[in-house]
């Protein structure tokens, strides 16, 4: 740690941590109800308990790419954060919003109402109030990194990482946007929902990666970066368009369903130019970091990615596919290895970097945090394939036979048995990551290795 | 120096090219929606008030509609033709009624749905707001059968 501002994306890691226990515990709860439907069914009702488990999630990714950038932006430009009040204050603002969201959801308070009632549209729930604060909080946090980046040396990891920020922070705003025709509202949701996950957020992964990259393998910097741009470039150029995917049943034009089959297909691109890139990085770099933890992280991610995002996504994009597998298990297989993969892990992999160096002491507990990560990936992955099982049972039944909704969820029962297993194995590793992170006590490995920032 | 500088100008002038696409060809389904494939004259008060009921009651997140939401209770994009009575228009709206009043079921091992105490109202209008879905012309008229 060069600079004394990077210290803030401790504090952004720790709530980061403390929401990513909430997302994850209420995941298991979610997997418990699918087995035992009668429990907490008036208290916590399924969709309260969704609605924690999604939004926990979204809003850990987001403080943790906050505090990515953070710790990333001084050391790109050689020069501490402009202010580190604003960025304090921010996170405190983001929290408020969060533990005013996570009480009008369970309290149901104030329902209906325009301004602190839940907004019911998927992952889009945040009281208006909250949303607002959230965009105080994104400009606020904008200028700040900005003005960082605008007094100091301009790269291309910083560059993209700020293209990324913004473009988090400009779509958004169209989650304020809610007509009253179903089929537009759905079709601006997405604006915010696709271009977020298979857009811009893809930016600020490829940007922290390649910040990994660039310190774990000591690899030329001007080698790096052009592998940014590339790979930045194959993720917009599918991923904008790749929108389509979701235009195919939703009332918009029939021409989607192309536009939509070819460049989500291409989306597959950009994940498996990251693998290249991080195997290619870490092999001919040479050097040998002492921090072990961090490189498994940072090449398990492409590969996460690859798979979650990449592979299962083009499993079901194709529309002759897609029409069958829409909104089955499939999609909830795809979406938990692709965010586990994608932005989870690429978080954890910052985390295990940047630890060492916030609490000024070697990369203790890396053979725990390694197994964290086995533990991890293995249980998801395991997740991931009987949710596959599951949904293409559910499109067999339901969608080809035509045999009743909830007629067909009495026979998936045996997956969702299995599925709550994985996620019971889930939660363990994430425990186990926390205690690496947070309890350091001795190094069980050597580390004769010189580190380096 | 010279390949990533062009590296870079082929993401900035590339991104910039497709997004410029996809705005116009999502303007023109913008156009198409409001024009031809919703009924946009028959969003009443009615369907208006069904559309806040199912925000305000966050159902998106144990249903799906028109595929999308929780994957935990079935589809309501075509509820009422599934649930409704062709000849009789006021069948599905006393259906979701007596529905609603039922909740929760407490029976042992199905899934829960919560009593929300619905006005009859409201009620009325989220049976509305399912029929006007259900009348969304979609591509190869997805789903692809009443199970939704």
């Amino acid at each position: 740690m060069k600079y004394q501002s990077q210290k803030i994306a401790l504090a952004y890691f720790a709530v980061a941590m403390a929401l990513f226990a909430i997302q994850v515990s209420f995941g298991l709860l979610g997997g418990f109800v699918y087995m035992a439907p009668n429990f907490l069914s008036e208290l916590l009702p399924f969709n309260i308990i969704r609605m924690l488990h999604s939004n926990a999630l979204i809003v850990w990714l987001i403080l943790g790419f906050m505090g990515s950038a953070y710790y990333i932006i001084p050391e790109e430009s050689e020069s501490e954060i402009y202010s580190p009040k604003i960025a304090y204050g921010q996170l405190i603002l983001l929290v408020v919003g969060t533990l005013g969201a996570v009480v009008t959801y369970v309290f149901n308070i104030a329902e209906g109402n325009f301004l602190f009632g839940l907004k019911g549209r998927e992952f889009l729930e945040q009281p208006l109030w909250v949303k607002l604060g959230i965009v105080v909080a994104a400009l606020a946090f904008l200028y700040n990194i900005t003005m960082t980046v605008l007094k100091g040396r301009k790269t291309a990891i910083s560059n993209v990482l700020l293209l990324g920020l913004w473009g988090l922070a400009i779509f958004f705003l169209f989650g304020f946007y809610v007509p009253d025709n179903l089929a537009l509202d759905k079709m601006y949701w997405w604006y915010v929902v696709h271009l977020w996950v298979e857009g811009v957020w893809e930016l600020i992964m490829a940007s922290i990666l390649a910040f990994l990259l660039l310190k774990l393998t000591g690899v030329d910097r001007e080698v790096v970066e052009k592998w940014v741009y590339v790979i930045v470039s194959l993720s917009l150029f599918s991923g904008i368009l790749g929108t389509g995917h979701h235009y195919y049943w939703i009332g918009t034009p029939g021409y989607w369903t192309w536009i939509g089959s070819i460049f989500s297909s291409l989306e597959v691109i950009p994940f498996f130019a990251m693998v290249l890139f991080s195997f290619t990085m870490v092999w001919k770099g040479g050097r040998d970091h002492p921090n072990k933890a961090a490189v498994l992280w940072a090449l398990g991610c492409s590969v996460l990615a690859f798979f979650g995002a990449g592979v299962w996504g083009f499993l079901h994009t194709l529309h002759g596919v897609n029409y069958y597998t829409h909104g089955t298990q499939v999609t909830a297989a795809h979406g938990h290895l692709a965010f586990f993969g994608a932005y989870v892990s690429v978080n954890l992999a910052m985390i295990t970097y940047i630890s060492p160096y916030l609490f000024k002491r070697e990369p203790y507990n890396q053979v725990l945090n390694m197994v964290s990560f086995w533990i991890m990936a293995s249980s998801m992955a395991f997740m991931t394939f009987v949710l596959t099982f599951a949904g293409v049972v559910q499109t067999h039944l339901q969608r080809v036979n035509g045999e009743d909704f909830m007629a067909v969820q009495d026979q998936l029962h045996l997956f969702y048995v299995m599925r709550f297993g994985a996620g019971s194995v889930f939660v363990l590793g994430a425990l186990i990551f926390m205690y690496s992170i947070f309890v350091p006590r001795k190094e069980l490995i050597s580390t004769e290795a010189q580190a380096a920032e | 120096m010279q390949t990533k500088s062009a590296a870079r100008n082929i993401f900035y002038g590339g991104s910039l090219f497709f997004l410029i696409i996809f705005f116009g060809l999502t303007a023109q389904s913008h156009n198409f929606i409001v024009n031809k494939s919703t009924d946009s004259a028959g969003i009443t008060d009615k369907v208006r008030l069904g559309k806040k009921v199912w925000e305000d009651k966050a159902c998106v997140n144990c249903h799906t509609i028109m595929g999308e939401g929780a994957y935990f209770a079935p589809e309501l994009g075509n509820v009422a033709i599934r649930r409704g009575d062709k000849d009789d228009p006021k069948a599905f709206n006393e259906f979701l009624a007596e529905w609603m009043k039922a909740m929760p079921t407490k029976a042992e091992g199905r899934r829960q749905m919560p009593q929300f105490n619905l006005s009859d109202e409201e009620v009325d209008g989220l049976a509305e707001f399912f029929k006007w879905v259900g009348k969304i012309k979609t591509t190869d008229n997805w789903p692809p059968n009443e199970a939704g």
